[in-house]
């Protein structure tokens, strides 16, 4: 089995759009949505959703105000800030470390497992895919990733698969790591912007850290030319393989409000001929 | 005043509004709190005056007093630490640094080790002081960067904190304690998605809001309709330009160039501060 991630360091690329259409152009993939926090995927896609599993991604400190002699340990041990004034636990600010339950001298405090948002597993119109949404403000969205990649893999068990199709979080934190360790391929999509490039080299490093094979996609190139040859040459000097140069179209969005890839809305487009193209190349790799 | 920029969905011109607004207004400081990808200084080219290295607390076993009794590992919640019967294996990149492993080793065995997760700069340019931290490539943990960032916000000045994107905890993180929060968004079907998801987050966490619409001009009149039914309000639209894609492209903050949207964006910074208050 293989595995592809799409990432990008800067949002708002294009990451979405060309993972989508990979998902269309692979016959027999699984797709994962990785950005957990900010899942788009399905709205080019349209899963419907079969199983839905609970995210008990991390723990939050309760007080038994019963039992709670305002003795102030906590508050003090605590290193995130999350024991407020008059002894409530302010939640977006607790790890559920624990280490308040083992300060407090009366037996107070105990963790509680908390909900930190949903995963499932979906079918679309030919393939299946697993995604997830994590509560709005939530932490972990690492492990929640993992939960995802891990049910995409049993899906690839089950429908006798052979590649699964990452789309990943914008960034380098957690969430990315989780989406890009132990895959075959990471294509970084990029714009030549001064954000872009610099955000592309550190994305480059990450997948050189992991030990993931990279390639590069230059998402609107005409927008500028001169950045974009930079790019061009700052890849070739590092062996890296540039796959495709995405041309700017507007009927990109279009495609977009309509719910549908480049490459089902206008098959005939520079922009779903390339995207095409690259997909070539990146399987030719395997 | 502390004014957040946040997004939701990634490039939708978080760095834009932030810088710009920054340029267009008085006594002001930018903290650049997206510290997995750091953009801000690219449209300001500062002048760097302090660059400090960002640590973390590490647990550090003292192998002659540990008697493998695994207490630690058993409390960490984070799977950061490893007791076999001969040996003790840290996993500095999982450890949150609760401390929690030195409280529970009853040999006193543990100890704390700094661990470098980032750098941070404090930079200036012209007035306009400048602050940001860079996560280090292959670290996973933005949020103690992001509070190394934050220790810094002068609170004689109007603050801008420029957000990285989503809605999880780097972000819960930058916009704690603002006054008011930009969500900027673009007027497309992923846009709108991911404007939703923020708004709920900051209605949770109590801090007004308010929307810039990038890129007017593309996609469909749906983000609109949700902020009118939502009764936030949207204060500026920023049209779809090539003249102003292609400034921002080659690093040129758009108002320099186009002055008579410095007008547009001190209006927006006025309009933040009248909707709270100050």
């Amino acid at each position: 089995m293989k595995q592809i991630t799409v990432l990008s360091g800067k949002g708002g690329t294009g990451k979405t759009t060309i993972t989508a259409s990979f998902a269309v152009l692979a016959k027999n993939a699984v797709v994962a949505d990785c950005d957990v926090d900010a899942p788009d995927l399905h709205m080019l896609l349209h899963p419907k959703i079969v199983k839905t599993q609970e995210f008990k991604g991390s723990k939050l400190a309760t007080i038994d105000e019963s039992k709670c002699v305002k003795c102030g340990l906590c508050r003090e041990k605590c290193r995130f800030d999350a024991i407020t004034e008059n002894f409530s636990v302010d939640s977006f600010s607790c790890e559920g470390c624990g280490v308040c339950t083992i300060v407090c001298p009366t037996n107070a405090i105990t963790l509680t497992e908390r909900i930190s948002g949903h995963a499932y597993i979906s079918k679309t119109r030919n393939r299946f895919m697993a995604h997830a949404m994590l509560s709005p403000g939530e932490a972990n969205s690492g492990k929640l990733v993992t939960l995802v990649r891990q049910n995409a893999k049993v899906l690839t068990e089950k429908e006798d698969s052979d590649l699964i199709m990452i789309d990943g979080p914008p960034g380098i934190g957690c969430p990315v790591i989780a989406s890009v360790t132990g895959v075959d391929v990471g294509l970084v999509v990029t714009e030549p912007t001064m954000s872009g490039i610099h955000d592309l080299k550190r994305a480059l490093q990450l997948l050189k850290h992991f030990n993931v094979s990279p390639f590069v996609c230059v998402n609107m190139y005409n927008v500028n030319r001169d950045n974009t040859r930079k790019i061009l040459g700052f890849c070739r000097e590092r062996g890296i393989e540039v796959a495709g140069r995405i041309p700017f179209n507007p009927k990109v969005t279009e495609a977009m409000v309509n719910g549908k890839t480049i490459i089902e809305y206008l098959p005939e487009s520079d922009v779903a001929k390339e995207i095409a193209n690259m997909w070539k190349k990146i399987c030719s790799f395997f | 005043m502390i004014v957040s920029i946040a997004s939701g969905k990634g490039g939708t011109g978080k760095t834009s509004v932030a810088v710009n607004m920054a340029l267009s207004i008085r006594n002001v400081q930018l903290l650049d709190c997206d510290v997995e990808e750091p953009n801000a200084h690219l449209l300001l080219h500062p002048k760097i005056s302090r660059i400090e290295p960002v640590y973390v607390p590490v647990p550090f076993v003292n192998e002659k007093l540990c008697d493998h009794c695994g207490k630690c590992s058993k409390f960490c919640q984070y799977n950061a630490i490893f007791v076999s019967p001969e040996k003790v294996l840290i996993f500095p990149e999982l450890c949150h640094s609760c401390g929690g492993c030195t409280l529970v080793c009853p040999k006193k065995a543990i100890t704390e080790d700094k661990h470098k997760i980032g750098t941070l700069k404090l930079a200036s340019a012209d007035d306009l002081g400048l602050v940001y931290g860079e996560l280090e490539v292959g670290e996973p943990m933005a949020v103690p960067v992001i509070k190394e960032v934050k220790k810094h916000i002068d609170n004689s000045r109007n603050v801008i904190l420029d957000s990285p994107p989503g809605t999880s905890c780097p972000v819960i993180e930058t916009v704690k304690g603002s006054d008011f929060c930009i969500l900027v968004t673009e007027p497309t079907p992923f846009g709108l998605h991911d404007l939703k998801i923020a708004v709920q987050v900051l209605e949770y966490m109590k801090i007004p809001l308010g929307v810039v619409v990038n890129r007017a001009g593309i996609g469909d009149k749906k983000v609109y309709e949700y902020c009118e039914d939502k009764d936030v309000p949207v204060l500026l639209e920023i049209p779809y330009q090539r003249r102003i894609a292609e400034l921002y492209s080659t690093g040129v903050p758009f108002s320099s160039e186009m002055p008579e949207w410095r007008e547009k964006f001190q209006t927006l910074f006025d309009e933040a501060r009248r909707l709270v208050g100050k």
